[in-house]
């Protein structure tokens, strides 16, 4: 497989001898979903906004198909690589086609406006995340897993080769968030490449060709879900007790937390 | 109560129809708006003429062939030199105000703010002030409002820039103090002023009105706002990207402070020459966006044109009814607010979409 985004030992901080990020050295391949695992602050949301060019690093360098992304103007970046934020709260109740129209943006002139074969490419995009019935609707009036479709579809509509997801699944409930990862895993197959940031190592486990696990700014563990998922780098990255269950075959079937037994001086409770 | 109930009964019907279809004709019937009701006032005053010499004299003037034959100079000269500046200047002055809100409310992402947030207005009734102490004649109060319109935004953008956080809430922040400074500096004007002469003179122009202007406000007003209008129709599908917020906008490949920046001076310019002409017009800039987007919905791309002719529309309207309502003109600036609130309460009960 053809490596798409190589990311160089970026490290960035926003203010001085304070990194974020530190040392930070990733590549994506086409067609694979790779994830981004990692404590709150651990620099997954500012990784993403540094791999979509949004900052520029103090070190290092991105490769976007053997071009830095930090010397393309900022409409040709935005024609490769697309940034889906993890909420988006408009104050206008723009429509659902509306939204997905703004993700032609980086191809239009200074004074231009979205011409028909821009709305074609909308509708399909649409239509690829399966909200083709509700295109007319406000998008303030769609549930939360609908909304982050639409972003998805934003995101598709620019015609990029990678698209950048930060929690696309943060606060949906079981369905929404099979319904939003199912489609990514669909996409993924057809052409994009995606980095998913993400606080949910189950769906990891189910989704992801490629696993990054973060601590503290640095990348501590990367590689299959198989190699990654492992109770010893998740204990240590998310800094307390992690358990894998595997079943039969010994694959990996879920990750679980494990509670700290007060009664026992601290020792771990074993599950039934 | 039975009022009430029909009103809403016809609420219920027009919210009933295809919200689309609804949108596009009001959209199309909005831009068309503004030409009949220009003829329209340009026929109605004190002395009333007929709406085919109104045509006869518009024509005449275009062509530069008016023969005194066909039509007398009275007329001709009531219509092309009294009546024809004032309506000009109150179509687009309204355009400015309402065009100005709708853009200032999509970058700074806030419906309640019109293009006075940034001290503009108070700026250029500060520096009009001033010149009406002295007894300035007429062009130098308005150059001086416009100097002053413009200094205010300047003073409220640059010393935004000191801080490096949140510059879009400092700026809003800056220009509300800015506009509050130059108010209290117009008042402290007032207090110095003559109560007899220049005070009731500063008060009147404060108040807003179109009755002093004369064909020699046009050329200037025409030149900015046209250039100011043409900017903001062609930016409108940008200013759709901008209320999504900075990092959006820039995700999506713009360059949203060199953009934001863009407006504000176009706006900005746009409100100076505005109130230097018209004095001090509040509500326009901020109503009229709403009533646009309760009409045609949020999308810039028909809520820019439609500010421009709903803000013509509603600014023209009102200085008709003042000129023509009493023998004596009740001040725009005055109308405006009098005519505004009740239309704003109007929208805010019949509007439940539009924004959040």
């Amino acid at each position: 497989m053809a490596v798409i985004l190589n990311a160089n030992s970026l490290s960035y901080s926003y203010q001085p001898n304070q990194p974020v990020l530190c040392n930070v050295s990733l590549s994506v391949d086409t067609n694979t979903i790779m994830y981004l695992l990692g404590h709150n602050g651990c620099g997954k949301t500012t990784l993403l906004e540094v791999l979509s060019g949004l900052r520029a690093p103090q070190q290092g360098d991105v490769w976007l198909n053997g071009s830095s992304v930090y010397k393309l103007p900022s409409h040709r970046r935005a024609q490769r690589i697309g940034l889906v934020p993890q909420m988006h709260t408009p104050i206008f109740a723009y429509t659902v086609r509306d939204v997905v129209l703004m993700g032609r943006t980086p191809y239009l002139r200074l004074f231009g406006t979205p011409g028909r074969e821009d709305h074609e490419i909308v509708d399909e995009a649409i239509e690829a995340v399966g909200l083709i019935s509700q295109r007319s609707r406000s998008y303030t009036e769609l549930s939360g897993g609908e909304q982050r479709l639409t972003l998805i579809a934003r995101g598709l509509a620019q015609q990029t080769d990678v698209l950048l997801l930060d929690e696309p699944t943060a606060h949906l409930d079981p369905r929404n968030q099979r319904l939003v990862l199912e489609k990514v895993a669909q996409l993924a197959e057809q052409k994009v490449a995606f980095v998913i940031s993400s606080h949910n190592p189950n769906s990891a486990l189910l989704y992801a060709h490629q696993i990054a696990v973060m601590k503290a700014g640095q990348i501590v563990a990367r590689g299959t879900p198989a190699d990654v998922l492992t109770e010893e780098t998740l204990s240590m990255s998310y800094d307390m007790p992690v358990e894998v269950i595997y079943n039969q075959e010994q694959v990996a079937r879920a990750v679980m937390p494990r509670r700290i037994d007060t009664s026992n001086g601290g020792g771990l409770l074993s599950l039934p | 109560m039975r009022l009430i109930r029909a009103f809403n009964r016809r609420v219920k019907l027009y919210t009933r129809c295809s919200a689309q279809q609804r949108q596009t004709w009001l959209y199309r019937l909005v831009l068309l708006l503004p030409i009949p009701l220009a003829i329209y006032a340009l026929g109605v005053g004190r002395y009333p003429i007929s709406v085919e010499d109104v045509v006869r004299a518009l024509y005449d003037y275009v062509f530069s062939r008016h023969d005194p034959n066909f039509q007398p100079d009275v007329v001709y000269n009531l219509i092309t030199r009294i009546r024809l500046p004032r309506i000009v200047a109150a179509m687009l002055i309204g355009s400015s105000l309402a065009v100005t809100g709708a853009a200032f409310q999509g970058i700074f992402r806030n419906p309640l703010v019109d293009s006075n947030i940034l001290g503009v207005t108070s700026g250029a009734g500060f520096g009009a002030a001033l010149l009406l102490l002295l007894n300035a004649n007429m062009l130098y109060v308005q150059i001086s409002a416009f100097i002053f319109g413009l200094l205010a935004v300047m003073i409220a953008y640059f010393v935004s820039r000191l801080y490096y956080s949140a510059p879009l809430l400092v700026l809003t922040l800056v220009g509300i103090l800015v506009g509050s400074f130059f108010s209290s500096l117009t008042s402290m004007l007032k207090y110095l002023a003559d109560p007899l002469d220049t005070l009731p003179a500063i008060t009147y122009w404060l108040m807003g009105g179109l009755n002093d202007v004369t064909s020699r406000d046009i050329p200037a007003l025409l030149v900015v706002t046209s250039a100011g209008l043409v900017f903001m129709w062609g930016v409108r599908w940008r200013l759709n990207v901008l209320s999504l917020g900075d990092s959006e906008a820039s995700a999506l490949g713009l360059n949203p402070t060199r953009l934001k920046l863009l407006v504000i001076i176009f706006s900005t310019m746009m409100t100076a020459l505005a109130v230097s002409v018209g004095g001090v017009i509040g509500w326009v800039g901020l109503v009229i966006p709403h009533a646009a987007r309760t009409l045609i919905g949020p999308d810039h791309q028909r809520l820019i044109p439609a500010s421009i002719a709903l803000g013509a529309v509603f600014l023209l309207s009102i200085d008709t009814l003042s000129r023509t309502l009493w023998a004596n003109e009740v001040p725009l600036g005055v109308f405006t607010g009098i005519v505004g609130v009740p239309l704003l309460l109007l929208i805010l009960r019949v509007n439940k979409t539009g924004w959040r």
